[in-house]
């Protein structure tokens, strides 16, 4: 199919699904309407459970074993993409290049922020049945801010602190514990992922039941999956390089073809 | 006016995927392919919004008494999100390895299925 | 609909107009991110801080340096494929550590 084909094959599907877009629009209830059943049946099962984050509650209590397809969807993308990017037979592991000149003030800011934005992930993680947050924000946080000592200083100083066996272990046993409390729910309640632990009080650290266990499970998970993921985009890019390649330059940190700038110089938003 | 966001997370689908048929670079494509995920999750946030409700966090501010928007398509949301991310993760994978093998990432020259 | 709900929602049609329209994907990792600000305060707009803080982590912060990763792998897979053909061509010239490698990288 030429491209000037597809592009026409695009445009008359997409007038379609625009026209029947436009059809169902008009006749769904108006945007910001007070009719929300699904809302007040949830917010009843909340209040309930003890819980004052009524999204966590929803994800982790009243629909905990969406979660957990969410949570093995996770873990089965991030060993297909560790699949995926292993150095191949024609590949070899160069030693990383000395970095490159990071700015003093990047250098400040980024070791400074570095306990900070793991303090933050973590609180986020802890404080997910309270506040809005959770596992997978403050997984996410905690995942971001340990390359905060990548764009800080280098790679091989990233490389010391992430240990990769035990990050991919501690992911597998985030999404284990979260199995296993589905379990305990089997065996004291007779239903998964039942909440099982006692309710505590409203709006206090120790609440809601099961949910922070499984938020600590789930931010265990997402942390270590996403770092994981990282470092196999990282390896692929500043490592792993061809046979030919690593023999040309000696196998020392010298020169690669290809791109000039150095990677700690790379601007990221974190 | 009522029906604006309903448009703009349809117009975000479409555009993405505008961008998927006319790309030239698979890369290109996966970040088209993403575009076209953030509609799905302006529609269903739109959907479960009411004009003058509060944040569905009860504590000192909002009482469990007040109004709140719905926490379902939140919940749904957050699980698109996730799944998105890991997704897009797993597509730039197969980019870079079809890259090694092939040599190429343009997708109207990788039609042949090799070996 | 207030006028911040409008300005936000418009913000990310544009947005979301902008990442389709470009065509260098090194340059679609800035604009991807900038969608994923634009998302961020559409969704606290809406109430949903929550799902605003996982948008800010991953939209923002992680697919654009994921994409920024690849793109980088496969441009520098290309110029190194461009100059062992060029060296093809060359019949033999004397390797040294810089033999006239393009930087095809990541130019932004």
């Amino acid at each position: 199919m030429s491209r000037g084909v597809r592009l026409l094959v695009f445009l008359v599907g997409g007038g379609c699904v625009a026209a029947m877009f436009a059809v169902a629009f008009f006749r769904m209830p108006a945007f910001g309407g007070t009719a929300h059943l699904y809302r007040d049946l949830a917010v009843r099962a909340t209040l309930a459970h003890k819980t004052a984050n009524a999204v966590g509650s929803v994800n982790f209590d009243q629909r905990g074993i969406d979660t957990l397809g969410e949570e093995t969807i996770l873990l089965a993308s991030v060993i297909g993409a560790a699949v995926l990017l292993r150095p191949s037979e024609e590949e070899a592991e160069l030693r990383p290049r000395r970095p490159g000149r990071v700015m003093p003030s990047t250098k400040l800011l980024g070791y400074a922020l570095l306990p900070v934005t793991l303090l933050v992930g973590l609180d986020v993680v802890l404080h997910g049945q309270v506040t809005p947050g959770g596992g997978f924000q403050g997984g996410v946080v905690i995942a971001t801010g340990l390359h905060l000592l990548y764009v800080a200083g280098s790679y091989p100083a990233l490389d010391r602190m992430r240990p990769l066996e035990a990050f991919d272990i501690g992911e597998v046993a985030g999404a284990t514990a979260f199995g296993g409390v589905g379990l305990a729910g089997i065996v004291a309640a007779g239903s998964f992922l039942a909440n099982v632990i006692g309710r505590g009080t409203f709006g206090q650290l120790v609440s809601a039941g099961t949910v922070p266990v499984l938020n600590g499970a789930v931010g265990l998970e997402v942390g270590c999956g996403m770092v994981v993921l990282l470092a196999h985009f990282l390896q692929q890019d500043i490592i792993i390089a061809a046979k030919t390649e690593a023999a040309a330059s000696g196998g020392t940190a010298g020169e690669r073809s290809g791109s000039d700038d150095e990677p700690a110089e790379r601007d990221e938003e974190s | 006016m009522n029906v604006y966001a309903y448009f703009v997370a349809a117009w975000l689908m479409l555009a993405g995927g505008y961008g998927i048929v006319r790309s030239r670079n698979m890369v290109h494509a996966v970040v088209s392919l993403s575009v076209c995920q953030a509609g799905t999750y302006v529609l269903l946030l739109a959907v479960g919004y009411q004009r003058g409700a509060l944040a569905p966090v009860f504590g000192s501010t909002v009482k469990p008494s007040k109004d709140v928007v719905d926490p379902v398509v939140q919940a749904m949301t957050l699980t698109d999100i996730v799944v998105s991310a890991t997704v897009t993760a797993l597509l730039l994978a197969l980019a870079v390895q079809v890259n090694k093998r092939q040599g190429t990432v343009d997708p109207d020259d990788l039609t042949a299925l090799k070996g | 609909m207030t006028v911040l709900l409008a300005a936000a929602l418009t913000l990310v049609a544009l947005a979301g107009t902008a990442v389709v329209a470009t065509n260098l994907p090194e340059r679609q990792a800035v604009s991807l991110s900038f969608l994923g600000l634009a998302l961020t305060v559409l969704f606290v707009a809406l109430q949903a801080p929550g799902v605003a803080l996982s948008q800010l982590g991953v939209g923002t912060a992680i697919v654009p340096l994921m994409v920024m990763l690849a793109i980088r792998t496969i441009n520098a897979r290309h110029a190194r494929q461009q100059a062992a053909d060029q060296q093809d061509e060359q019949d033999g010239g004397p390797e040294d550590g810089q033999s006239g490698k393009s930087a095809g990288g990541a130019e932004t």
